[in-house]
């Protein structure tokens, strides 16, 4: 991410540490993560230290530190998704592709996280992939679901 | 950025009360009570099964008969009955239609609109009777609500102040600012005994009271809508569906309380949320119904909008709070209660959502009408979201003391496949699991207390005899052990060590011992931690333990598990007798697991298997057995 770029978020904050979270999601939705360089510079203008904004940026569940995959795919692990099935679609996911939730696939395609509630239980499970709902998932929808994903990528 | 709906008649600064009426008269006289309008919802629930579509084949459909000034398309906020969406209501008849397909738009338009026609098909079909329904408080799931906080979700159009203002918003405010004190409208809250709808139950007029009398000039007022515990949405279709409604609530709590300024603090994952909560604060301000001078008196009070990162402990009113301020939103002692020393170091009020939206309702139409809602010492409705195993999924506004058998059986329609209800889980990862010996409780912040769970935010998550209880205590602590923040050593170990156990017991590794083990970490972990995470960390392990302990018992000494769910003990078996050889399930099965000759019943190798359920699923016949 260029500096110029961020100058901008500072700017449109006023340069306020209180507003600190919003700018991480600025950047989180420009870069899909938290750059090492970004967080380093935002520290240097920001006159704070570094480790602050680590501690932040990993004490809330929606930085991420690491790029993304191409597809995101985020699997609800709410309480009515849970007891409907969850679980068995999560395992699916991870088996197919060959990752644990918060990992990404090795040839950076698929991106895999949990999320706490998603709010739409009469879905449930729910599976969002790039923001799509995949409603009443199951271990054998999810199989059909990534092959039409791979056939894209 | 946010888009509004809908034309304003209207540009400018309110000044007084007065001119709030004129504009309110103004605008019903430019509005047709007889036009037929047609509401879709808008909410996040009907979002997902992609209500915009239809809104757009609706609006191409009334453009292209050239119909425009006719009809009038309106998006409105969440109707509740999520399993339903979309849904769509055509006014003045209320024609309810639920899951409507943008497919279905011409139709709307050429039966319901132009013929006066009810299209049967997307009429309600209730499953139990298989009886339809043409409007909507005819169909059972409303029937047996009352809807007094939800009810106007459905005719305004949540991104178009003047809907809110033509149906009366903001009047209460200008009463308030015109004719009573700042102690009278404490008063009234008092007397309403209007008790916190986020959790605790504190009564919200005697927190206000704190807040107003405590020393210093600057004071703030907070909406937590930090909307945290999984499975219940109620505060963020509030939000996306009345915006001002929270809004006129926290207003008048800030002139009643003396304060200038407020924090609406929204999850960020809330995205439709936090969009119609900033063009409401923006319409607002617009209108002068926030900033200097309110309606032309004295009072000014502005509002920010801030967005949480997602950390379940932050949603802790000092958590918050230090959220608010840029940090860590961890919780601090609280010897010195927020409403004395809150944010950066202020008195400040904090209530959540549903709490500031009642408020309007209840400076509008008095105490003695609210405290006849609901018992003695649980006045009000509250909303609930009844999700899991349950048919109607969605979310129900009750006055409170409404029992849990009439909450999921009448309203949720029962339990779907003709399964048995086992539980109901209510107060999200700080409540408990409530067998079906108490379904005649009173729903209410006392007596959910009593049977060891607790009312929480409004989470009612119902689960039936597949579900595993030591599997969903497993599953909450697994929950609270990621998200205790770690700063108190009996949270931070106390959940890890009783996950741990847990998760033994649901792998078959669990023995007797390990029960006491548990109670002993639950009453360690309850008692020592400083914040309600901790505190009542235990409640989903001690109240499974307390009404299920056979469960418990069946997992550790047969290495069974009922339910069906515990993968380690389970094994999944093909019936001959139904099994028809048809090959399905040796061709899906991904562990090549399954073998099968012509003509014979196929057959599974538990070595091979790992339970993933995908023959389980792809049988249709109803062969393959779980034991």
């Amino acid at each position: 991410m260029e500096t110029r770029e961020i100058d901008k978020i500072i700017a449109r904050y006023n340069a306020d540490p209180q507003e600190i979270m919003a700018m991480f999601m600025e950047i989180q939705d420009k870069e899909g993560y938290l750059p090492k360089s970004a967080l380093s510079y935002l520290a240097d203008k920001l006159h704070l230290r570094l480790a602050q904004l680590y501690r932040l940026a990993t004490f809330y569940e929606a930085f991420n530190l690491k790029p993304q995959g191409d597809h995101q795919i985020h699997v609800c692990m709410g309480t009515a998704c849970h007891v409907r099935g969850a679980p068995q679609v999560l395992d699916k996911l991870q088996q197919t592709l060959g990752i644990i939730a918060g990992e990404v696939s090795s040839d950076g395609s698929f991106g895999l996280k949990t999320v706490n509630c998603l709010g739409a239980c009469a879905l449930g499970p729910v599976v969002v992939i790039d923001g799509e709902y995949c409603g009443h998932s199951s271990p054998l929808k999810m199989e059909k679901i990534l092959k039409k994903y791979k056939k894209h990528t | 950025m946010p888009v509004e709906r809908g034309d304003s008649p209207f540009v400018g600064k309110l000044k007084s009360a007065a001119d709030l009426e004129k504009l309110k008269l103004t605008i019903l006289s430019e509005r047709d009570p007889g036009k037929p309008c047609i509401t879709v919802c808008m909410g996040t629930g009907c979002h997902a099964y992609e209500n915009e579509k239809v809104f757009a084949a609706l609006e191409k459909e009334i453009e292209s008969r050239g119909l425009s000034k006719k009809v009038e398309l309106r998006g409105t906020g969440c109707h509740g009955f999520c399993e339903q969406g979309p849904i769509v209501v055509v006014f003045p008849e209320e024609i309810f239609y639920c899951r409507v397909k943008p497919e279905d738009a011409a139709e709307i338009l050429s039966s319901t609109i132009s013929e006066n026609k009810v299209i049967e098909r997307l009429l309600f079909k209730d499953p139990l009777t298989g009886r339809k329904f043409t409007h909507e408080s005819e169909i059972p799931f409303y029937r047996y609500q009352k809807r007094v906080v939800f009810g106007r979700n459905k005719s305004i159009d949540p991104k178009n102040i003047d809907d809110y203002i033509a149906e009366g918003g903001y009047q209460t405010l200008a009463k308030a600012l015109v004719s009573l004190t700042p102690e009278e409208v404490i008063r009234e809250i008092k007397r309403a005994n209007l008790r916190g709808r986020g959790g605790g139950g504190f009564p919200a007029g005697e927190k206000w009271e704190t807040t107003r009398r405590a020393p210093g000039e600057k004071k703030y007022v907070i909406v937590n809508a930090d909307e945290g515990d999984p499975g219940a949405y109620m505060d963020r279709s509030l939000l996306e569906g009345n915006p001002h409604l929270v809004l006129e609530g926290l207003i008048l709590g800030a002139y009643a309380i003396g304060a200038d300024e407020g924090f609406v603090y929204v999850r960020q994952e809330y995205p439709l949320a936090v969009e119609n909560i900033t063009l409401a604060v923006k319409k607002a301000e617009e209108y002068g119904l926030l900033g200097e001078n309110i309606l032309g008196t004295d009072f000014c009070f502005k509002v920010k909008i801030r967005r949480g990162a997602g950390a379940f402990v932050s949603g802790e009113s000092s958590a918050l709070m230090s959220s608010l301020e840029g940090k860590v939103g961890e919780p601090r002692p609280k010897h010195i209660n927020t409403a004395i020393s809150g944010l950066w170091g202020k008195p400040s009020n904090l209530n959540n959502v549903e709490t500031w939206a009642n408020v309007p309702l209840i400076i509008d139409r008095g105490w003695e009408w609210y405290s006849g809602i609901g018992t003695e010492n649980n006045t009000g409705t509250k909303i609930f979201s009844l999700v899991g195993k349950v048919n109607n999924t969605g979310l129900i506004e009750v006055p409170l003391g409404t029992s849990l058998r009439t909450i999921i059986y009448q309203i949720g329609g029962g339990i779907p496949g003709g399964k048995k209800f086992k539980a109901v889980q209510t107060g999200g990862p700080s409540g408990g699991c409530i067998p079906e010996k108490f379904l005649d409780m009173p729903v209410d912040f006392d007596s959910l207390g009593e049977l060891g769970s607790m009312m929480g935010s409004g989470g009612m998550i119902v689960m039936d005899e597949n579900s595993c209880m030591v599997d969903v205590a497993r599953y909450f602590m697994s929950f609270l052990k990621s998200e205790s923040c770690g700063k108190c050593t009996s949270c931070r170990e106390g959940t890890g060590l009783m996950y741990d156990i847990l998760d033994r017991i649901t792998a078959g590794r669990g023995s007797k011992e390990d029960l006491e083990r548990l109670e002993e970490l639950a009453w360690t972990t309850g008692n020592t931690s400083m914040c309600a995470l901790g505190k009542t960390a235990a409640n989903p392990v001690l109240s499974t333990l307390k009404y299920f302990r056979q469960e418990y018992l069946a997992h550790i000494l047969d290495k069974k598990c009922p339910a069906g769910v515990c993968k380690a003990l389970i094994r999944y078996t093909i019936d001959p007798e139904k099994c028809t050889a048809c090959g399905r399930c040796i061709r899906l099965c991904p562990q090549q697991a399954i073998r099968g000759e012509k003509d014979k019943p196929a057959v599974i190798d538990s070595d091979r298997c790992v339970r993933c359920g995908i023959c389980l699923e792809a049988c249709r016949f109803e062969a393959v057995l779980v034991e």
